[in-house]
Protein backbone atom coordinates (compact mmCIF):
# COMPACT_ATOMS: atom_id res chain seq x y z
CA UNK A 1 0.00 0.00 0.00
CA UNK A 2 1.20 3.36 -0.66
CA UNK A 3 2.03 6.10 1.94
CA UNK A 4 -0.09 8.70 0.33
CA UNK A 5 -3.06 8.52 -1.55
CA UNK A 6 -5.03 11.28 -2.45
CA UNK A 7 -8.22 10.75 -5.29
CA UNK A 8 -9.92 13.32 -7.02
CA UNK A 9 -7.90 16.11 -5.56
CA UNK A 10 -9.35 19.54 -6.70
CA UNK A 11 -9.35 23.09 -5.69
CA UNK A 12 -11.34 25.38 -8.16
CA UNK A 13 -9.37 27.86 -9.94
CA UNK A 14 -6.05 26.58 -9.02
CA UNK A 15 -5.68 23.19 -9.22
CA UNK A 16 -8.21 20.82 -11.97
CA UNK A 17 -9.14 17.47 -9.98
CA UNK A 18 -5.90 15.52 -9.15
CA UNK A 19 -4.95 11.64 -8.00
CA UNK A 20 -1.83 10.64 -6.69
CA UNK A 21 0.30 8.42 -4.46
CA UNK A 22 3.43 8.33 -2.83
CA UNK A 23 5.70 5.53 -1.63
CA UNK A 24 7.03 5.55 1.86
CA UNK A 25 11.19 5.91 1.60
CA UNK A 26 11.05 8.77 -1.26
CA UNK A 27 11.82 12.12 -1.56
CA UNK A 28 9.52 13.95 -4.29
CA UNK A 29 10.22 17.37 -5.75
CA UNK A 30 7.33 19.28 -7.13
CA UNK A 31 8.63 21.88 -9.79
CA UNK A 32 6.63 23.60 -12.17
CA UNK A 33 6.59 27.73 -12.99
CA UNK A 34 5.21 30.41 -10.93
CA UNK A 35 1.49 29.93 -11.15
CA UNK A 36 1.41 26.26 -11.73
CA UNK A 37 -0.25 24.50 -8.66
CA UNK A 38 2.39 23.82 -6.85
CA UNK A 39 1.55 25.08 -3.62
CA UNK A 40 -2.28 24.44 -4.23
CA UNK A 41 -1.37 21.12 -4.47
CA UNK A 42 0.08 20.83 -1.25
CA UNK A 43 -2.80 22.44 0.15
CA UNK A 44 -4.81 20.50 -1.22
CA UNK A 45 -3.35 17.43 0.74
CA UNK A 46 -2.51 19.12 3.56
CA UNK A 47 -6.45 20.18 3.97
CA UNK A 48 -5.98 23.90 3.42
CA UNK A 49 -8.79 25.69 2.11
CA UNK A 50 -11.43 23.40 2.07
CA UNK A 51 -10.32 21.01 -1.21
CA UNK A 52 -12.18 19.00 -2.78
CA UNK A 53 -11.15 15.18 -2.75
CA UNK A 54 -9.58 12.17 -0.49
CA UNK A 55 -6.34 12.43 1.18
CA UNK A 56 -5.13 9.02 3.11
CA UNK A 57 -2.35 7.93 5.01
CA UNK A 58 -1.79 4.49 5.52
CA UNK A 59 -5.29 4.12 5.44
CA UNK A 60 -6.41 6.55 7.19
CA UNK A 61 -8.22 9.73 6.22
CA UNK A 62 -6.56 12.61 7.51
CA UNK A 63 -9.17 14.76 7.59
CA UNK A 64 -11.26 13.06 9.75
CA UNK A 65 -8.50 12.68 12.57
CA UNK A 66 -7.74 15.16 15.68
CA UNK A 67 -4.69 17.84 15.40
CA UNK A 68 -3.02 15.95 17.56
CA UNK A 69 -3.00 11.96 15.71
CA UNK A 70 -3.22 14.46 12.37
CA UNK A 71 0.38 15.95 12.52
CA UNK A 72 1.91 12.54 13.03
CA UNK A 73 0.15 11.20 9.74
CA UNK A 74 1.28 14.83 7.95
CA UNK A 75 2.77 18.09 8.75
CA UNK A 76 2.36 20.88 6.31
CA UNK A 77 5.22 23.78 6.04
CA UNK A 78 4.10 26.79 3.85
CA UNK A 79 6.68 29.12 1.76
CA UNK A 80 5.84 32.26 4.36
CA UNK A 81 8.14 32.39 6.65
CA UNK A 82 5.79 35.37 8.75
CA UNK A 83 5.09 34.26 12.30
CA UNK A 84 2.83 36.56 13.89
CA UNK A 85 3.80 36.41 17.62
CA UNK A 86 7.23 36.75 18.90
CA UNK A 87 7.47 33.36 20.51
CA UNK A 88 10.69 31.56 21.81
CA UNK A 89 11.76 29.60 19.00
CA UNK A 90 11.77 26.33 21.54
CA UNK A 91 7.99 27.30 21.95
CA UNK A 92 7.51 27.71 18.29
CA UNK A 93 8.65 24.13 17.67
CA UNK A 94 6.97 22.59 20.16
CA UNK A 95 3.42 24.38 19.24
CA UNK A 96 2.20 20.97 18.40
CA UNK A 97 2.62 19.36 22.30
CA UNK A 98 6.10 17.79 21.08
CA UNK A 99 8.08 17.57 24.75
CA UNK A 100 11.13 16.31 22.76
CA UNK A 101 12.87 18.43 20.47
CA UNK A 102 16.32 16.83 21.29
CA UNK A 103 16.82 14.91 17.42
CA UNK A 104 15.11 18.25 15.25
CA UNK A 105 17.49 20.90 17.56
CA UNK A 106 20.42 18.65 16.82
CA UNK A 107 19.81 17.56 13.27
CA UNK A 108 19.44 21.48 12.40
CA UNK A 109 21.61 22.98 14.33
CA UNK A 110 19.44 24.64 16.41
CA UNK A 111 21.14 24.88 19.81
CA UNK A 112 22.48 28.69 19.58
CA UNK A 113 18.87 29.85 18.43
CA UNK A 114 16.42 27.38 20.41
CA UNK A 115 16.42 30.11 23.04
CA UNK A 116 15.72 33.03 20.96
CA UNK A 117 12.68 35.21 20.01
CA UNK A 118 11.44 33.94 16.71
CA UNK A 119 11.44 38.12 15.87
CA UNK A 120 14.81 38.39 16.18
CA UNK A 121 16.26 35.67 14.01
CA UNK A 122 17.14 36.05 10.40
CA UNK A 123 15.16 34.63 7.21
CA UNK A 124 17.15 32.03 7.22
CA UNK A 125 17.24 30.82 10.60
CA UNK A 126 13.68 31.10 10.80
CA UNK A 127 13.21 28.84 8.24
CA UNK A 128 15.11 26.36 9.75
CA UNK A 129 13.14 26.78 13.01
CA UNK A 130 9.99 26.58 10.99
CA UNK A 131 11.05 23.61 9.57
CA UNK A 132 12.01 21.85 12.77
CA UNK A 133 8.48 22.48 13.98
CA UNK A 134 7.23 20.60 10.88
CA UNK A 135 9.43 17.70 11.64
CA UNK A 136 8.86 17.77 15.25
CA UNK A 137 6.16 15.96 15.73
CA UNK A 138 7.79 12.75 13.33
CA UNK A 139 5.22 12.87 10.77
CA UNK A 140 4.43 9.77 8.13
CA UNK A 141 4.10 12.55 4.89
CA UNK A 142 5.90 16.09 5.40
CA UNK A 143 4.96 18.57 2.66
CA UNK A 144 7.21 21.53 2.74
CA UNK A 145 6.55 24.65 0.22
CA UNK A 146 9.77 26.02 -1.32
CA UNK A 147 11.93 24.77 2.39
CA UNK A 148 15.28 26.20 0.91
CA UNK A 149 14.03 29.37 -0.24
CA UNK A 150 16.12 32.24 1.12
CA UNK A 151 19.04 29.55 2.54
CA UNK A 152 22.33 29.99 2.15
CA UNK A 153 24.15 27.20 -0.39
CA UNK A 154 25.69 25.17 2.52
CA UNK A 155 22.76 24.84 4.37
CA UNK A 156 20.39 24.71 1.30
CA UNK A 157 22.34 21.00 0.56
CA UNK A 158 22.33 19.90 4.59
CA UNK A 159 18.56 20.67 4.32
CA UNK A 160 18.34 18.70 1.67
CA UNK A 161 20.55 15.52 2.89
CA UNK A 162 18.47 16.02 5.78
CA UNK A 163 15.42 15.93 4.23
CA UNK A 164 16.53 13.23 1.66
CA UNK A 165 17.32 10.75 5.31
CA UNK A 166 13.81 11.78 6.61
CA UNK A 167 12.13 10.36 3.85
CA UNK A 168 14.53 7.73 3.60
CA UNK A 169 13.04 6.54 7.23
CA UNK A 170 11.10 3.53 7.64
CA UNK A 171 7.13 4.72 6.45
CA UNK A 172 8.11 8.37 5.84
CA UNK A 173 8.34 10.74 2.87
CA UNK A 174 8.48 14.05 1.96
CA UNK A 175 7.19 15.94 -0.99
CA UNK A 176 8.53 19.73 -1.02
CA UNK A 177 8.00 22.21 -3.85
CA UNK A 178 11.09 23.93 -5.62
CA UNK A 179 12.27 26.20 -7.76
CA UNK A 180 15.54 25.05 -7.82
CA UNK A 181 16.15 22.05 -10.66
CA UNK A 182 19.69 21.42 -9.80
CA UNK A 183 19.14 20.70 -5.82
CA UNK A 184 15.70 18.61 -7.20
CA UNK A 185 17.28 16.98 -9.74
CA UNK A 186 20.68 15.66 -7.59
CA UNK A 187 18.14 15.26 -4.32
CA UNK A 188 14.75 14.22 -5.59
CA UNK A 189 13.44 10.59 -6.01
CA UNK A 190 11.07 11.28 -8.14
CA UNK A 191 9.99 14.81 -9.85
CA UNK A 192 6.48 15.59 -10.59
CA UNK A 193 6.01 18.76 -13.22
CA UNK A 194 3.06 21.03 -12.73
CA UNK A 195 2.01 23.42 -15.06
CA UNK A 196 -1.59 25.52 -15.06
CA UNK A 197 -2.74 23.34 -12.59
CA UNK A 198 -2.30 20.00 -13.97
CA UNK A 199 0.69 17.54 -13.46
CA UNK A 200 2.07 17.30 -16.89
CA UNK A 201 4.85 14.61 -15.98
CA UNK A 202 5.77 12.35 -13.29
CA UNK A 203 9.31 10.52 -13.15
CA UNK A 204 12.65 10.36 -11.80
CA UNK A 205 15.32 12.90 -12.09
CA UNK A 206 15.76 12.25 -15.60
CA UNK A 207 13.11 13.89 -16.93
CA UNK A 208 14.92 17.37 -16.36
CA UNK A 209 17.32 16.58 -19.31
CA UNK A 210 14.02 15.88 -21.57
CA UNK A 211 12.20 18.33 -24.17
CA UNK A 212 9.83 18.67 -21.27
CA UNK A 213 11.54 21.07 -19.10
CA UNK A 214 11.93 23.41 -21.96
CA UNK A 215 8.50 23.47 -22.88
CA UNK A 216 7.00 24.27 -19.16
CA UNK A 217 9.83 26.49 -17.90
CA UNK A 218 11.10 27.80 -21.15
CA UNK A 219 14.96 26.50 -19.83
CA UNK A 220 17.05 23.61 -20.77
CA UNK A 221 20.22 22.27 -19.32
CA UNK A 222 23.46 22.51 -21.03
CA UNK A 223 27.14 21.96 -20.22
CA UNK A 224 25.57 21.79 -16.20
CA UNK A 225 23.76 24.74 -16.10
CA UNK A 226 20.53 26.19 -16.73
CA UNK A 227 20.03 28.34 -20.28
CA UNK A 228 16.61 29.67 -21.84
CA UNK A 229 15.72 27.93 -24.67
CA UNK A 230 16.41 29.97 -27.98
CA UNK A 231 13.13 30.93 -29.70
CA UNK A 232 13.61 29.36 -32.73
CA UNK A 233 13.18 31.20 -36.23
CA UNK A 234 9.94 30.11 -37.14
CA UNK A 235 8.57 31.45 -33.47
CA UNK A 236 6.52 34.87 -34.36
CA UNK A 237 7.42 36.10 -30.82
CA UNK A 238 11.30 36.00 -31.86
CA UNK A 239 10.90 38.51 -35.18
CA UNK A 240 11.24 42.49 -34.27
CA UNK B 1 1.33 27.68 36.25
CA UNK B 2 2.76 28.85 39.28
CA UNK B 3 2.15 32.76 37.90
CA UNK B 4 -1.22 31.16 37.26
CA UNK B 5 -1.87 30.05 40.79
CA UNK B 6 -0.45 33.82 42.27
CA UNK B 7 -2.70 35.84 40.04
CA UNK B 8 -5.36 33.50 41.41
CA UNK B 9 -4.67 34.20 44.68
CA UNK B 10 -4.23 37.69 44.27
CA UNK B 11 -7.69 38.23 43.03
CA UNK B 12 -9.21 36.55 45.92
CA UNK B 13 -7.36 38.76 48.07
CA UNK B 14 -8.36 41.77 46.25
CA UNK B 15 -11.87 40.42 46.05
CA UNK B 16 -11.71 40.28 49.73
CA UNK B 17 -10.75 43.82 50.28
CA UNK B 18 -12.49 45.49 48.20
CA UNK B 19 -15.34 43.59 50.18
CA UNK B 20 -14.68 45.17 53.38
CA UNK B 21 -13.82 48.38 52.17
CA UNK B 22 -14.76 50.37 53.13
CA UNK B 23 -14.26 48.87 56.80
CA UNK B 24 -15.14 51.69 59.20
CA UNK B 25 -19.32 51.72 58.26
CA UNK B 26 -19.24 47.88 58.23
CA UNK B 27 -17.65 47.68 61.50
CA UNK B 28 -19.98 49.84 63.45
CA UNK B 29 -23.30 48.10 61.97
CA UNK B 30 -22.03 45.31 62.66
CA UNK B 31 -21.57 46.32 66.66
CA UNK B 32 -25.15 47.26 66.15
CA UNK B 33 -27.22 45.16 63.99
CA UNK B 34 -25.78 42.46 62.64
CA UNK B 35 -28.61 41.40 60.09
CA UNK B 36 -28.40 44.84 58.63
CA UNK B 37 -24.42 44.73 58.50
CA UNK B 38 -25.05 40.94 56.71
CA UNK B 39 -27.56 42.39 54.37
CA UNK B 40 -25.03 45.45 53.40
CA UNK B 41 -22.19 43.14 52.60
CA UNK B 42 -24.79 40.69 50.41
CA UNK B 43 -27.26 43.06 48.74
CA UNK B 44 -24.72 45.80 48.00
CA UNK B 45 -21.17 44.82 47.94
CA UNK B 46 -21.78 41.18 46.86
CA UNK B 47 -23.20 42.05 43.30
CA UNK B 48 -20.50 44.88 42.79
CA UNK B 49 -17.49 42.52 43.64
CA UNK B 50 -18.87 39.99 41.62
CA UNK B 51 -19.78 42.25 38.47
CA UNK B 52 -16.54 43.56 38.67
CA UNK B 53 -14.76 39.93 38.62
CA UNK B 54 -17.36 38.68 35.98
CA UNK B 55 -17.14 41.57 33.75
CA UNK B 56 -13.28 42.26 34.36
CA UNK B 57 -12.98 38.42 33.27
CA UNK B 58 -14.65 38.84 30.12
CA UNK B 59 -13.06 41.64 29.27
CA UNK B 60 -9.66 40.23 29.06
CA UNK B 61 -10.98 37.12 27.75
CA UNK B 62 -12.40 38.57 25.03
CA UNK B 63 -9.87 40.31 24.44
CA UNK B 64 -6.58 37.29 24.16
CA UNK B 65 -9.34 35.83 21.48
CA UNK B 66 -9.76 38.77 19.47
CA UNK B 67 -6.18 39.58 19.70
CA UNK B 68 -5.16 35.69 18.65
CA UNK B 69 -7.55 35.80 15.73
CA UNK B 70 -6.46 38.89 14.26
CA UNK B 71 -2.95 38.15 14.98
CA UNK B 72 -2.87 41.97 15.96
CA UNK B 73 -2.23 43.20 19.99
CA UNK B 74 -3.97 46.04 19.20
CA UNK B 75 -6.90 44.26 18.61
CA UNK B 76 -10.12 44.33 21.80
CA UNK B 77 -13.87 44.75 22.34
CA UNK B 78 -13.54 48.49 22.76
CA UNK B 79 -11.71 49.33 20.08
CA UNK B 80 -13.12 47.31 17.69
CA UNK B 81 -16.72 49.02 18.29
CA UNK B 82 -17.74 45.90 19.90
CA UNK B 83 -18.54 47.44 22.96
CA UNK B 84 -20.10 50.50 22.04
CA UNK B 85 -22.68 48.24 19.71
CA UNK B 86 -23.30 46.86 23.01
CA UNK B 87 -24.06 50.19 24.70
CA UNK B 88 -26.35 50.88 21.11
CA UNK B 89 -28.12 47.93 21.59
CA UNK B 90 -29.35 48.45 25.18
CA UNK B 91 -29.89 52.29 24.60
CA UNK B 92 -32.34 51.56 22.16
CA UNK B 93 -34.00 48.42 24.15
CA UNK B 94 -34.22 50.55 27.10
CA UNK B 95 -34.98 53.64 25.69
CA UNK B 96 -36.97 53.58 22.75
CA UNK B 97 -38.66 50.19 22.90
CA UNK B 98 -39.58 50.73 26.40
CA UNK B 99 -37.78 47.02 27.91
CA UNK B 100 -35.96 47.51 30.56
CA UNK B 101 -36.01 44.08 31.99
CA UNK B 102 -32.40 42.31 32.97
CA UNK B 103 -33.17 39.72 29.76
CA UNK B 104 -34.64 42.34 27.44
CA UNK B 105 -31.31 44.58 28.13
CA UNK B 106 -29.08 42.13 27.78
CA UNK B 107 -30.61 40.60 24.11
CA UNK B 108 -30.57 44.25 22.77
CA UNK B 109 -26.77 44.27 24.06
CA UNK B 110 -26.15 41.29 22.58
CA UNK B 111 -27.30 42.11 19.47
CA UNK B 112 -25.75 45.10 19.06
CA UNK B 113 -22.16 43.69 19.69
CA UNK B 114 -22.81 40.92 17.28
CA UNK B 115 -23.66 43.69 14.61
CA UNK B 116 -20.82 45.45 15.93
CA UNK B 117 -18.35 42.53 15.05
CA UNK B 118 -19.89 41.50 12.11
CA UNK B 119 -19.70 45.25 10.34
CA UNK B 120 -15.86 44.79 11.76
CA UNK B 121 -15.63 41.32 9.79
CA UNK B 122 -17.05 42.79 6.74
CA UNK B 123 -15.20 46.22 6.68
CA UNK B 124 -11.78 45.03 7.77
CA UNK B 125 -11.57 41.56 6.50
CA UNK B 126 -10.55 38.41 8.31
CA UNK B 127 -6.91 38.98 8.09
CA UNK B 128 -7.24 42.58 9.48
CA UNK B 129 -4.33 44.69 8.85
CA UNK B 130 -3.88 46.97 11.82
CA UNK B 131 -4.29 50.46 9.74
CA UNK B 132 -8.24 48.78 8.37
CA UNK B 133 -8.91 46.79 11.69
CA UNK B 134 -8.87 50.17 14.00
CA UNK B 135 -9.92 52.16 11.07
CA UNK B 136 -12.73 50.16 10.72
CA UNK B 137 -13.53 50.06 14.74
CA UNK B 138 -12.83 53.37 14.83
CA UNK B 139 -15.69 54.18 11.87
CA UNK B 140 -18.00 51.91 13.90
CA UNK B 141 -17.45 52.74 17.20
CA UNK B 142 -18.26 56.53 15.90
CA UNK B 143 -21.53 55.23 14.16
CA UNK B 144 -22.57 53.36 17.24
CA UNK B 145 -21.79 56.33 19.48
CA UNK B 146 -23.62 59.08 16.74
CA UNK B 147 -26.90 56.52 17.00
CA UNK B 148 -26.78 56.07 21.14
CA UNK B 149 -26.96 59.80 21.05
CA UNK B 150 -29.60 59.93 18.44
CA UNK B 151 -31.15 57.05 20.89
CA UNK B 152 -31.33 59.34 23.88
CA UNK B 153 -32.18 62.27 22.15
CA UNK B 154 -35.01 60.58 20.66
CA UNK B 155 -36.29 58.77 23.64
CA UNK B 156 -39.53 59.91 24.93
CA UNK B 157 -38.43 60.23 28.39
CA UNK B 158 -36.70 63.60 28.60
CA UNK B 159 -34.38 62.34 31.53
CA UNK B 160 -33.21 59.81 29.21
CA UNK B 161 -29.71 61.54 28.98
CA UNK B 162 -28.90 62.32 32.49
CA UNK B 163 -30.39 58.72 33.13
CA UNK B 164 -28.17 56.98 31.03
CA UNK B 165 -24.84 58.77 31.57
CA UNK B 166 -23.73 57.01 34.73
CA UNK B 167 -24.03 53.62 32.91
CA UNK B 168 -22.85 54.96 29.45
CA UNK B 169 -19.58 55.66 31.06
CA UNK B 170 -19.40 52.10 33.03
CA UNK B 171 -20.65 51.67 36.66
CA UNK B 172 -20.50 48.64 38.55
CA UNK B 173 -22.85 50.42 41.48
CA UNK B 174 -26.31 49.48 42.95
CA UNK B 175 -26.59 46.79 41.17
CA UNK B 176 -29.02 43.67 42.57
CA UNK B 177 -27.60 39.90 42.84
CA UNK B 178 -29.99 39.17 40.00
CA UNK B 179 -28.72 41.29 37.61
CA UNK B 180 -24.77 40.54 38.86
CA UNK B 181 -25.70 37.06 37.77
CA UNK B 182 -27.10 38.22 34.35
CA UNK B 183 -23.69 39.49 33.44
CA UNK B 184 -21.87 36.52 34.92
CA UNK B 185 -23.48 33.75 33.82
CA UNK B 186 -22.66 34.40 30.17
CA UNK B 187 -19.54 35.81 31.60
CA UNK B 188 -18.26 32.26 32.25
CA UNK B 189 -19.93 30.49 29.68
CA UNK B 190 -18.46 32.72 27.42
CA UNK B 191 -14.92 32.38 28.53
CA UNK B 192 -14.72 28.67 29.01
CA UNK B 193 -15.77 28.53 24.97
CA UNK B 194 -13.23 30.60 24.68
CA UNK B 195 -10.34 28.94 26.00
CA UNK B 196 -11.78 25.44 24.44
CA UNK B 197 -10.05 27.56 21.40
CA UNK B 198 -6.64 27.97 22.88
CA UNK B 199 -4.47 25.24 21.26
CA UNK B 200 -6.35 26.25 17.56
CA UNK B 201 -5.75 30.37 18.54
CA UNK B 202 -1.99 28.88 19.51
CA UNK B 203 -1.64 27.49 15.84
CA UNK B 204 -2.40 30.58 14.34
CA UNK B 205 0.72 32.20 14.87
CA UNK B 206 2.17 30.10 12.63
CA UNK B 207 -0.72 31.28 9.82
CA UNK B 208 -4.08 30.03 8.58
CA UNK B 209 -2.42 27.66 6.27
CA UNK B 210 -0.82 25.72 8.99
CA UNK B 211 -3.99 25.85 11.66
CA UNK B 212 -5.86 24.20 8.96
CA UNK B 213 -3.29 21.85 7.98
CA UNK B 214 -3.49 20.88 11.32
CA UNK B 215 -7.04 20.33 10.76
CA UNK B 216 -8.59 23.54 12.53
CA UNK B 217 -11.72 24.80 10.86
CA UNK B 218 -10.61 28.57 10.89
CA UNK B 219 -13.87 29.97 9.38
CA UNK B 220 -15.81 28.50 11.91
CA UNK B 221 -13.69 29.19 14.65
CA UNK B 222 -13.95 32.98 13.26
CA UNK B 223 -17.42 33.00 13.86
CA UNK B 224 -17.56 31.12 17.38
CA UNK B 225 -15.22 33.73 18.60
CA UNK B 226 -17.39 36.39 17.22
CA UNK B 227 -20.78 34.91 18.90
CA UNK B 228 -19.24 34.12 21.71
CA UNK B 229 -17.12 37.68 22.36
CA UNK B 230 -20.94 39.28 21.82
CA UNK B 231 -22.59 36.89 23.76
CA UNK B 232 -20.66 37.60 26.87
CA UNK B 233 -19.70 41.55 26.50
CA UNK B 234 -22.62 42.49 25.40
CA UNK B 235 -24.57 40.95 28.77
CA UNK B 236 -21.71 42.58 30.97
CA UNK B 237 -22.36 45.74 28.98
CA UNK B 238 -26.15 45.60 29.67
CA UNK B 239 -25.98 45.47 33.38
CA UNK B 240 -22.74 47.84 33.63
CA UNK B 241 -22.12 49.77 30.59
CA UNK B 242 -18.74 50.34 28.37
CA UNK B 243 -15.89 49.59 30.21
CA UNK B 244 -12.67 50.25 28.24
CA UNK B 245 -9.38 49.54 27.58
CA UNK B 246 -9.27 46.51 30.07
CA UNK B 247 -9.96 44.09 26.74
CA UNK B 248 -6.48 45.95 25.35
CA UNK B 249 -4.50 45.77 28.30
CA UNK B 250 -5.17 42.65 30.06
CA UNK B 251 -3.59 39.83 27.42
CA UNK B 252 -0.78 42.13 26.64
CA UNK B 253 0.24 41.29 30.24
CA UNK B 254 -0.56 37.59 29.78
CA UNK B 255 1.30 36.89 27.22
CA UNK B 256 4.28 37.42 28.92
CA UNK B 257 3.00 34.29 31.68
CA UNK B 258 2.27 32.45 28.54
CA UNK B 259 5.51 33.54 26.92
CA UNK B 260 4.25 34.35 23.73
CA UNK B 261 1.24 31.76 23.09
CA UNK B 262 -1.93 34.14 22.01
CA UNK B 263 -4.57 31.30 22.92
CA UNK B 264 -2.90 29.99 26.11
CA UNK B 265 -3.28 33.69 27.54
CA UNK B 266 -6.81 33.95 27.27
CA UNK B 267 -7.62 32.19 30.90
CA UNK B 268 -4.85 35.01 32.34
CA UNK B 269 -6.17 37.63 30.75
CA UNK B 270 -9.39 36.44 32.25
CA UNK B 271 -7.90 36.73 36.02
CA UNK B 272 -5.86 40.02 35.40
CA UNK B 273 -8.77 41.94 33.81
CA UNK B 274 -11.02 41.03 37.11
CA UNK B 275 -7.83 41.69 39.23
CA UNK B 276 -7.59 45.25 37.04
CA UNK B 277 -11.30 45.80 37.43
CA UNK B 278 -11.54 45.13 40.79
CA UNK B 279 -8.01 47.00 41.62
CA UNK B 280 -10.16 50.45 39.57
CA UNK B 281 -13.00 50.17 41.45
CA UNK B 282 -11.65 49.72 44.78
CA UNK B 283 -9.12 52.90 43.57
CA UNK B 284 -12.34 54.74 42.74
CA UNK B 285 -14.12 53.35 45.94
CA UNK B 286 -10.94 55.22 48.22
CA UNK B 287 -10.34 58.19 46.28
CA UNK B 288 -11.51 60.95 47.89
CA UNK B 289 -13.79 62.96 45.32
CA UNK B 290 -16.97 63.73 47.73
CA UNK B 291 -18.50 61.32 44.55
CA UNK B 292 -18.02 58.09 43.15
CA UNK B 293 -16.40 58.15 39.63
CA UNK B 294 -17.81 56.06 36.70
CA UNK B 295 -15.84 53.15 36.85
CA UNK B 296 -15.15 53.59 32.97
CA UNK B 297 -13.61 56.99 33.51
CA UNK B 298 -11.04 55.35 35.65
CA UNK B 299 -10.25 52.72 33.37
CA UNK B 300 -10.02 54.94 30.37
CA UNK B 301 -7.80 57.17 32.35
CA UNK B 302 -5.33 54.94 33.21
CA UNK B 303 -6.21 52.69 29.84
CA UNK B 304 -5.65 55.10 27.57
CA UNK B 305 -2.22 56.83 28.28
CA UNK B 306 -0.97 52.41 27.76
CA UNK B 307 -2.59 52.68 24.79
CA UNK B 308 -0.50 55.97 23.27
CA UNK B 309 2.37 53.95 24.38
CA UNK B 310 1.64 50.79 22.90
CA UNK B 311 1.26 53.05 19.09
CA UNK B 312 4.20 54.53 19.81
CA UNK B 313 5.91 50.99 20.69
CA UNK B 314 4.49 49.26 17.38
CA UNK B 315 5.40 52.01 15.14
CA UNK B 316 7.77 50.24 12.86
CA UNK B 317 5.01 47.57 12.91
CA UNK B 318 2.51 49.93 11.19
CA UNK B 319 4.99 51.52 9.04
CA UNK B 320 6.90 48.59 8.01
Amino acid sequence: MSLLAAIGLRIPGRLEATSLTIEAGTLTCLIGPNGSGKTSLLHAIAGVGSPEGEVQIDGIDSRRVGPRKRQRLLTFSPASRDIKWPLVARDLIRLGGEDDLAIVVDDLELEQLADRRVDRLSTGERARVLLARALAPQPRLLLLDEPVANLDPLWQLKLMQLLREVAREAGRAVLMASHDLTLAGRFADRLIVMQTGCVVADGGPELLDGKLIGAVFGVERRDGAWWPVPRSPEDPRSSP
Amino acid sequence: MKAGWLLFGALVAVAVLSFVTPWRPIAALLAEDRGLALAVMVELRLPRVLLAIAYGAMLGAAGAAVQALFANPLASPDLTGTTSGAALGAVVTAYLFGFSAPLALSIGSVAGALGALGLLIALAGPRAETATLLLSGLAISALAGALTTLALALAPSPFAFYDAYDWLMGSLIDRSLEQAAFAALPAIVAIALLWRLRFALDSLTLGEEVAQSLGHDIAQIRIRIVVVTALGVGACVAIAGAIGFLGLVAPIFARRLTSGHPGQAILPAALIGALLLLGADLAVRLAPLGRTLPIGVVTALLGAPFFLWLVAHMRWRLSA
